[in-house]
């Protein structure tokens, strides 16, 4: 921290450019909005900033307190199940033949070459009732009849027809497709954690009587707690402020928080309530922050007594 | 080393192979570790001894031979069935629990009866002088306290092997020789057979009962320390266990355990054999056993003279070590201890001088 003291002029000219994005692109945007939150709407597209609190309170209409409270549970299922199925992904990455590691990694990073609309597209390809999951069970369906046929079986096990699984257009899609969208935000950051575990901590498990099970969790899981906050937090915030996926995946039951705001800003036209919402959304971000800010420090402060 | 059938060994290699891809790292290792032995696997980097203390815990498998433990083949037996502990040479201590957790952890993991777990824990923890420290968590240790955590954690387990590897190599000097004495102390006090791995000469030496020297993945020899040292058998070990003077010879006759030599500078002389299988090989002698005299020679009976100029001179407080040109370009060493503390030093290099050298401080070594 004392070199760049020493050589300001350096510092300087690395920070200046991305502050000046971020400034630019980042805070004044970002700064108009909030005036907008205290905006009242005098024409088409006037708005007058009158500091009236008017659509905060909009905010907590309990329609929209109902949207927020299942944007944080579809949030929070879906980021506990990005973490399940990431985990043992980011344990195997990270004991891999070191040859192997770069090729699974670009395996991992590969949906992101496309970009999400198409790659939601292409999750209602799959899900749909004449979709690729479809497809595949009435081919399982196909076969057991043919199988059982000879018996006479075939009607009464596998049915008359087959009726295809309704997999689209509900939460459980929405939850899906956030899962599918942002896994390798969850893989990333573990495997940076795991990578760096001292393979040894998991022999010294090993050598003093514990299994492989008991050693992953208390051992690997508690190791890897840096990686798998980071990860949580990556993947839940964005799942929170989705609108794309539940626009396209979900039924009409599953509006997002995320897909009220947009109306507010295209359909509705109601910029100020929009904008209050985006700030409401964002102070729930920030308490969620600052609660795990102040866990991690309270354990740090607890670990230096 | 003699084997009453009562006492058979706690650890057997039998005809051990363990190749990594084409490299063999261990090579057709067969050995028996005595019960309660303060057993050290010596040898430079990459010889094998790490591999064989890993097959010990479990954590490498022989590619062909048997290892047994207590008479019991472990090749179906994975590390966390093993009666067998292990100071890993990183420590390995659990960086996100206390001391106590540590040490606790492999009673905690095994069928041990929770009451059992304080007492046993917290004598751990008094065994290895850690008394005060149970609630610290890893980083408020130093290194040397952190080693005695992976050793009460290992202790705590009442192993029939503890191992170690390289446990002194991240210490610095005085605190290596205290943990020397420590572990010494540890191992007459709770009586487990003790399997160091060292590349360093002079921490076997002061702490084993018996050393093998390992060279590419093969056992050279197994001796205790003195014998190592007094008679090595071959002419790496002679080298890598202190240092040595090396002269090569022609044998000329072969009488019991004895042998008619010449050797240039030396001329013909009878030497001892380090074993019975040496028929050709390498003089050495150690540099405390050289006589060095500035003065006329005066030779005792017996000595064999020979003449070199000083070269350089190291000083070491103690001892001081001579090195040496003979009248044949012949590098040697020889050391002197600095008995007296009003002395008139060291002569300058160029100096010559007359080394005497007894005939019984030579062993013919095999190459």
């Amino acid at each position: 921290m004392e070199s760049w003291r020493a050589q300001p002029a350096v510092f300087w000219a690395f920070v200046l450019p991305g502050a000046l994005w971020l400034l630019l692109f980042f805070i004044a945007p970002l700064a108009l909005i909030w005036l907008l939150a205290f905006g009242e709407r005098v024409g088409p597209v006037e708005i007058d900033i009158t500091w009236t609190l008017a659509n905060y309170a909009g905010v907590f209409d309990p329609v929209y307190i109902g949207l927020f409270g299942r944007s944080l549970w579809v949030a929070t299922v879906a980021t506990v199940l990005t973490l399940v199925i990431g985990l043992p992904v980011a344990l195997a990455i990270s004991f891999a033949p070191a040859r192997l590691k770069p090729l699974i990694l670009l395996l991992i990073i590969l949906p992101f070459w496309t970009n999400i609309l198409i790659r939601t597209y292409a999750m209602i390809a799959v899900l749909r009732s004449r979709g690729f999951v479809n497809f595949g069970l009435e081919y399982i369906w196909q076969l057991g009849t043919a199988v059982l046929a000879p018996f006479g079986l075939d009607e009464a096990v596998m049915g008359a027809r087959f009726v295809p699984l309704e997999l689209l257009y509900n939460n459980t899609a929405v939850i899906f497709g956030i899962v599918y969208v942002y896994l390798p935000f969850m893989v990333l950051p573990l495997y940076a954690t795991l990578d760096r575990l001292d393979r040894s901590l998991l022999e010294a498990s090993l050598d003093l009587g514990a299994g492989q099970v008991r050693t992953f969790f208390s051992i690997i899981v508690p190791l890897a707690r840096p990686g798998i906050v980071s990860g949580i937090i990556l993947v839940f915030i964005p799942a929170l402020g989705t609108f794309l996926i539940s626009d396209l995946l979900g039924g009409t039951d599953s509006l997002l928080i995320g897909n009220v705001i947009e109306r507010q800003f295209k359909a509705a036209n109601n910029w100020p309530l929009g904008a209050a919402m985006s700030f409401v959304l964002l102070y729930v971000t920030f308490a969620i922050l600052a609660i795990r800010a102040w866990v991690a420090g309270r354990e740090g402060g607890l670990g230096k007594a | 080393m003699t084997e009453t059938p009562a006492q058979t060994p706690i650890v057997t290699f039998e005809n051990v192979t363990k190749s990594f891809g084409r490299t063999k790292a261990v090579d057709g290792v067969s050995l028996a570790i005595p019960r309660n032995a303060f057993f050290a696997l010596l040898g430079p980097s990459g010889c094998g001894k790490t591999t064989l203390l890993r097959m010990l815990g479990g954590f490498e498998h022989p590619t062909s031979g048997r290892v047994l433990i207590d008479g019991e083949d472990m090749a179906d037996v994975p590390p966390n069935r093993r009666q067998v502990n292990m100071v890993f040479q990183s420590y390995a201590v659990f960086p996100h629990m206390t001391v106590a957790e540590n040490v606790a952890y492999g009673l905690k993991v095994t069928s041990v009866p929770r009451a059992e777990i304080g007492p046993r824990v917290e004598e751990a923890i008094a065994m290895v002088r850690l008394d005060g420290m149970a609630a610290r968590k890893p980083d408020q240790l130093s290194g040397g306290q952190r080693q005695r955590v992976a050793l009460a954690r290992a202790l705590v387990k009442r192993p029939k092997l503890l191992l170690l590897d390289e446990p002194l190599s991240a210490l610095d000097k005085k605190l290596r020789e205290e943990m020397q004495l420590e572990l010494v102390r540890l191992q007459t006090e709770v009586g487990i057979t003790f399997i160091i791995v060292t590349h360093d000469q002079e921490e076997a030496l002061g702490m084993a009962s018996d050393i093998a020297v390992m060279k590419e993945g093969r056992i050279l020899q197994i001796a205790p320390p003195r014998q190592l040292y007094e008679h090595p058998t071959r002419r790496f070990v002679a080298e890598f266990i202190g240092a040595s003077n090396s002269f090569e010879c022609e044998v000329l006759g072969i009488e019991g355990g004895m042998a008619r030599v010449r050797a240039p500078l030396l001329g013909e002389l009878k030497v001892e054999r380090a074993a019975a299988d040496v028929r050709a090989g390498t003089l050495i002698v150690r540099p405390e056993k050289m006589r060095m005299d500035f003065s006329s020679p005066d030779p005792d009976p017996g000595e064999v003279l020979v003449r070199a100029v000083i070269d350089q001179i190291a000083y070491f407080g103690d001892l001081s070590i001579v090195y040496l040109t003979a009248e044949d370009g012949r590098r040697l060493q020889c050391s002197r201890y600095n008995v007296n503390r009003i002395d008139k030093g060291d002569p300058p290099p160029g100096t010559p001088c007359t080394i005497g050298i007894h005939p019984e401080d030579l062993l013919l070594v095999g190459d």
